[in-house]
């Protein structure tokens, strides 16, 4: 009988094998689309009057992005960091201010009354405007909604929005809606709507 | 003398459980590769946000492209922004007809939860976008997602 040549110790496959496992699952990205949700609004119906005026004029935060990318909102130039405060500023009007929008008291499940802001971000662009700029301002209002729903939370239930049960979730969005109408687009360079 | 001899040979290792290692590695690779159901005809990089949210049913979203064709589409279509769906370019006016297909696939429950999801390159103009958005609410599908790419902080 031949002299038996070892056989190679494979026991160690398993680890290497583990360690490519480990590897892929740490390095491989779940491709999941994520972006900014929204809900349009339906469109008009022909014979439907503009309902602007029935919205008082201290309900709306008019935010404009111009062709240049510059954004107003309420009537004045803002840079982007300072949306996101001006716009919460605007939904919870703590000091009663009579420019800022109504409060009207609702009875919302789980929360009792709570009175609910009727003011609306109204967001408009021109049609030069860059998408870039237009998901950054979306994304600055969003944050505003966000947080201040994450503040109401954590006050009444101690949590996150993110974190809290479906039935409170429902609550406190219902406590703050998330009220952005996006306009019908409006083209500055051929003048109005 | 035999014992000796004996011990100098290493006990072969038992390389049973090695196929279910390779299996599990097989199914990892299955569950994980997403298929790409589409081929790109335009070039796109994702604007960036933070508030985000996941599409949470894959077969309820439709996807609308927007952006400048790819290098390959490029000498046939030119350089300007343009909007794909499924696999070739078309024009805003046709969206209505291309929700309704979408729709189609669909069952009654499911069409009011059909979210579109609009994958426009971050350069684009919004005039484009608004476009697509005036033929989204003339065809009833309400549920609209700006694809973005996450990241924690500008």
């Amino acid at each position: 009988m031949a002299k038996k040549t070892p056989e190679v110790n494979a026991s160690s496959m398993a680890d290497i094998a583990f360690l490519l496992l480990i590897f892929f699952l740490v390095s491989t990205t779940m491709n999941v689309d994520s972006g900014i949700m929204r809900v349009l609004p339906p469109m008009p119906e022909e014979e439907q009057e503009e309902v602007e005026d029935l919205v008082h004029k201290r309900n709306v935060l008019l935010v404009f992005i111009s062709a240049n990318d510059e954004i107003m909102v309420g009537g004045e130039r803002m840079e982007i960091y300072d949306i996101t405060n001006k716009v919460k500023e605007f939904v919870m009007n703590p000091n009663n201010d009579p420019h800022l929008p109504e409060r009207e008291e609702k009875e919302i499940d789980i929360l009792g009354t709570y009175p609910v802001s009727k003011g609306i971000v109204s967001l408009q662009n021109d049609r030069g405007t860059s998408y870039e700029m237009y998901v950054k301002v979306q994304n600055e209002l969003t944050r505003a909604f966000n947080e201040l729903r994450d503040a109401l939370s954590q006050e009444k239930f101690g949590k996150k929005f993110k974190d809290l049960e479906t039935n409170t979730k429902k609550a406190v969005s219902e406590a703050i809606p998330l009220k952005i109408s996006e306009a019908e687009p409006r083209d500055v360079t051929k003048g109005g709507k | 003398m035999i014992r000796g001899k004996q011990k100098k040979d290493v006990p072969a290792l038992s390389t049973s459980s090695l196929p279910d290692i390779v299996f599990m590695l097989l199914f990892f690779f299955m569950v994980t590769t997403t298929m790409r159901e589409t081929t790109m005809l335009v070039k796109i990089s994702l604007p960036t946000a933070t508030e985000i949210q996941k599409l949470e049913n894959k077969s309820l979203v439709s996807y609308i492209y927007v952006g400048r064709p790819n290098d390959m589409m490029r000498g046939k279509f030119g350089d300007a922004p343009r909007i794909q769906l499924n696999d070739s370019f078309r024009t805003a006016a046709e969206i209505g007809e291309f929700i309704a297909a979408e729709k189609d696939k669909l069952n009654e429950l499911e069409r009011a939860k059909m979210t579109v999801s609009i994958k426009a390159d971050e350069a684009t103009r919004m005039g484009i976008i608004t476009d697509i958005k005036q033929e989204l609410r003339k065809a009833q599908a309400l549920k609209i997602s700006y694809i973005s790419q996450r990241v924690l902080s500008y």
